[in-house]
């Protein structure tokens, strides 16, 4: 059985389809990235998946369970974890609190023993705290840890955000652009990363503009053009299939019109 | 041994609470001492609403008014020990809080600002217009707490201003303390996680609603407990600690010192509570000065004054 | 009958004043996302000004002139100096901003024009004019045709002026307005300067009715915020409707149950709303970007 299936999911901004009539599934251990040109809906399906936006057709069911437009904090609860393309760091919190946040499902409990600091609580803490150096380590971000969050360069935040994800050791994981702004080393690193947690069973649903990056790790791959999903397959047979051909060049053919014009 | 941040800060405040008397030129600054503490107990709770949930309420003396008044009205009505009256009104604004805050931190922006405005004001009209219970704009007057007898009879005589200063300034400890255990737990993380980024915070998993709530509740109680000290030490109580004036000074000390910072937050209550104190000459300038301060430490100071002069003073040293 | 038709008489008066300070709220909130607690001092320095320009010894119509002119002006330097200056601080920073700035209007105000009430004779004399059996002021016609005409002159502007048009795209989308080249910046300037205007109108023609004082502000801009809740944030209909049934539900209020707590229905109105219908009457619903 799949882990997470989309079937039909569209929605509608002021009467424009931004997604429509999109479905594929994902199982265990399996990266699928969603391509397409800028503004083809890639963001807007993230968002309906992952709860942000209340999709206005179709489901999202997550291990056969309907789940569409349940709040992220309970999709979360049931193993789905995400990042942003704009990030979205605590700013203010220190970059191990940011990863300490992640562990907020299995660290929380009653808000008395947290008040006066009871041994559970500190407990509960402390255990979050070692969970979130290893994957600070993980991401190599390890010697950063007591830094306030919103000094670290952008490529640092990615990656940030990356194990703040992981630290909800979720089932799936969605990653909206995660080598975006990256060198082509930190690009590499995040790549081996995302290969190592699939390697480890998580499904990884990838939006990402690096196409080697993709066709490098996807097992499938879903494109989109316009809202709507115009091919999908392995990353060999979406390479040839002219449909994804004419999106990309009818874009970038655009975009020189532009530039000319 | 290295003292960690929360004690270094706790010790502090001690330190201060317990020296500052040695400087006092007269009698008159014990009392002064514990207006300020009284204030800091309230802006404290702030700290944790606004600071770390980075929610904002513009009612919060409403619940200050709750406490006063319970200590007022409960030892009469219901026959309770003042200090359990305290513990009653904290109870009532910890639920109030819960009813209140419960159907509107669902939704965005402003709209606890003015839900919580329009409950603090409705607060204070039933405590200025219920004569026959609350005594009207008048005010009540309130038992005595009896713990500075027991003192007496116990060996350790302290004057009036004296007991209050000192009991006022451990409950400040106390509520310091508390909000700074907070501050590190997975409950403060989560709080301050919806400050950062609402959006991130619930994709980890923190239901969003019920942590503003739980802030709301706690920094109600605060300021519960704040009326009720107000009102046991000057043994009596006015429909003015509920005002809206009283609400918008909370969230001024708080914002004016730091919201983020338990011992910013504290600074903002001393100088706010200290300035009219200086300023009695200028009198008539006080709302001025409180407008004039308001908006050039949210224009040019947003993280308010503690956490901006240490900026200043950690880039000058590198 | 005849009763409740003066109670109907009173509310639609003073609730045309809490419909321009809820348009006021409205015009600020569209422009700029801010909600502006210092709405009612522009009400309260409407009344104020026209009352001392009065007694310095212009004719009413120009004093009343000057004070619109001179609010709408102390509108504009508040947005340059502090809402503009403060950009993009979160919501939080931006109320206290505001809060600030009423509190400091309202200190200035007690020391230019001192603690007492100030009075304004009104504009076309004081005897009740009966309607049926009730009777109403010839002043209320004056602050209920005040409202009506600001309301109509301001559809007419949003709906059929190239300006007005800029205005309303840019409380639609500021950045897509930018793109398509509207100035931003003037449209928060004179949306500032509009509100206040339109706030200082409203303390003009209620001066002579309820008397000014220092500190009339704070209420003025609870209420007008409570009817633009009412009606919808951010929707001029809904303020004018929320406004007027807030001064209808005041009265009456009054009237019948308690005229201690005639002042508590609005707040009562504000938690209600929120409780009930956050969106208002006529709100729109917001999608969150991110």
């Amino acid at each position: 059985m799949s882990l997470l299936a989309v079937e039909g999911l569209g929605i509608r901004f002021g009467g424009l389809h931004a997604v429509k009539d999109v479905g594929f599934s994902l199982k265990a251990g399996e990266i699928v990235s969603v391509i397409g040109p800028n503004g083809a809906g890639k963001t807007t399906l993230f968002n309906m998946i992952s709860g942000v936006y209340t999709p206005g057709s179709g489901r999202v069911l997550l291990e056969g369970e309907d789940v569409t437009g349940l709040d992220p904090y309970l999709l979360a609860r049931r193993g789905l974890s995400r990042t942003f393309q704009n990030l979205q760091i605590f700013q203010a919190m220190t970059v191990l609190e940011n990863v300490m946040s992640g562990f907020h499902l299995r660290e929380r409990g009653p808000v008395l023993a947290d008040l006066f600091a009871l041994p559970g609580s500190r407990r509960r803490s402390r255990e979050a705290e070692e969970g979130a150096r290893r994957l600070l380590a993980r991401v190599g971000l390890e010697r950063a840890a007591e830094r306030e969050a919103g000094a670290l360069s952008y490529g640092a935040l990615k990656r940030l955000e990356i194990a703040r994800a992981l630290a909800l050791e979720p089932k799936i994981l969605l990653l909206d652009e995660p080598a975006a702004g990256c060198n082509a080393v930190e690009t590499e690193e995040i790549d081996h990363l995302i290969a190592e947690v699939a390697a480890e069973g998580t499904a990884i649903l990838l939006v990402e503009h690096d196409m080697k990056m993709v066709m490098r790790i996807s097992n499938h791959i879903v494109v989109l053009d316009h809202g709507e999903k115009i091919a999908e397959g392995d990353p060999a047979a979406v390479s040839r299939d002219p449909r994804v051909i004419e999106a990309y060049l009818g874009a970038q053919a655009q975009e020189s019109t532009h530039a000319h014009g | 041994m290295k003292l960690s941040a929360k004690h270094s800060t706790l010790l502090l405040l001690a330190l201060i609470i317990a020296l500052a008397p040695i400087f006092f030129p007269s009698a008159y600054y014990f009392r002064i001492g514990s207006v300020v503490f009284v204030n800091a107990v309230a802006v404290v709770g702030i700290v944790i609403l606004t600071g770390y949930a980075g929610q904002i309420s513009l009612g919060h003396a409403g619940f200050s008014g709750i406490g006063g008044y319970a200590c007022a009205l409960a030892p009469v009505h219901l026959g309770l020990h003042p200090a359990l009256a305290a513990v009653l009104g904290a109870v009532v604004s910890g639920v109030m809080a819960y009813l209140v805050g419960r159907p509107i931190l669902r939704l965005k922006g402003y709209y606890l600002a003015v839900a919580s405005l329009g409950f603090g004001i409705l607060v204070s009209m039933v405590l200025a217009n219920e004569t026959a219970i609350t005594g009207g704009p008048d005010g009540i007057k309130v038992a005595d707490l009896g713990l500075r007898t027991l003192l007496a009879d116990a060996g350790v005589p302290l004057t009036n201003a004296q007991f209050w200063y000192a009991f006022s300034g451990i409950c400040l400890l106390i509520g310091s303390w508390l909000a700074l255990n907070l501050h590190d737990s997975p409950t403060g993380r989560a709080l301050r996680a919806l400050h950062g980024s609402e959006i991130a915070a619930r994709t980890v998993g923190v239901d969003v609603a019920r942590a503003k709530v739980t802030a709301f509740v706690i920094s109600a109680v605060y300021a519960s407990v704040a009326g009720s000290l107000i009102a046991l030490q000057n043994r009596m109580i006015t429909p003015d600690v509920a005002g809206y004036m009283h609400s918008i000074e909370m969230v001024t000390m708080a914002v004016l010192g730091g919201a983020g910072s338990v011992l910013g937050a504290i600074l903002g209550a001393t100088i706010l509570t200290l300035l009219p104190q200086a300023l009695t000459v200028f009198q008539q300038y006080e709302q001025i000065m409180l407008g004039l301060v308001m908006m050039l430490v949210m224009i040019f100071m947003r993280e308010g004054l503690l956490p901006s002069l240490t900026a200043l003073v950690r880039g000058r040293g590198e | 009958m005849t009763e409740l038709l003066q109670f109907l008489l009173s509310g639609i008066t003073v609730g045309a004043v809490y419909a321009l300070v809820a348009l006021g709220f409205t015009i600020i909130y569209n422009a700029s996302d801010v909600v502006n607690f210092a709405q009612g001092e522009f009400v309260m320095l409407g009344g104020m000004i026209t009352v001392f320009a009065y007694k310095a010894g212009l004719p009413i119509p120009v004093a009343a002139l000057f004070a619109i002119l001179l609010t709408a002006a102390i509108g504009v330097a508040f947005n340059r100096v502090a809402i503009e200056t403060a950009r993009g601080a979160p919501v939080v920073s931006l109320i206290i901003i505001t809060i600030g700035a009423s509190i400091f209007i309202q200190g200035v105000a007690q020391v230019v024009f001192g603690k007492e009430l100030h009075r304004l004779p009104s504009f076309s004399g004081d005897d009740p004019i009966r309607i049926l059996e009730a009777t109403i002021l010839p002043q209320s016609f004056w602050v209920i045709g005040g409202a009506m005409v600001v309301f109509v002159g301001l559809w007419l502007f949003f709906t059929r002026t190239l300006l007005g048009r800029a205005v309303l795209a840019t409380s639609n989308n500021r950045v897509a307005a930018q793109l398509v080249g509207i100035n931003t910046g003037f449209v928060m300037t004179l949306s500032f300067g509009l509100s206040a205007g339109i706030g200082a109108l409203a303390g003009v023609l209620i001066t002579p009715i309820t008397l000014t004082s220092y500190q009339v502000g704070i209420a003025l801009a609870l209420k007008g915020f409570a009817g633009a809740m009412l009606g919808g944030m951010g929707n001029p209909k809904g303020a004018l409707i929320g406004g007027l049934m807030l001064g209808l539900l005041e009265s009456v209020t009054a009237g019948y149950l308690s005229s201690q707590y005639k002042d508590a229905v609005a707040f009562v109105v504000i938690l209600a709303v929120l409780f009930a219908m956050p969106q208002g009457l006529f709100g729109r619903k917001a999608t969150e970007r991110v």
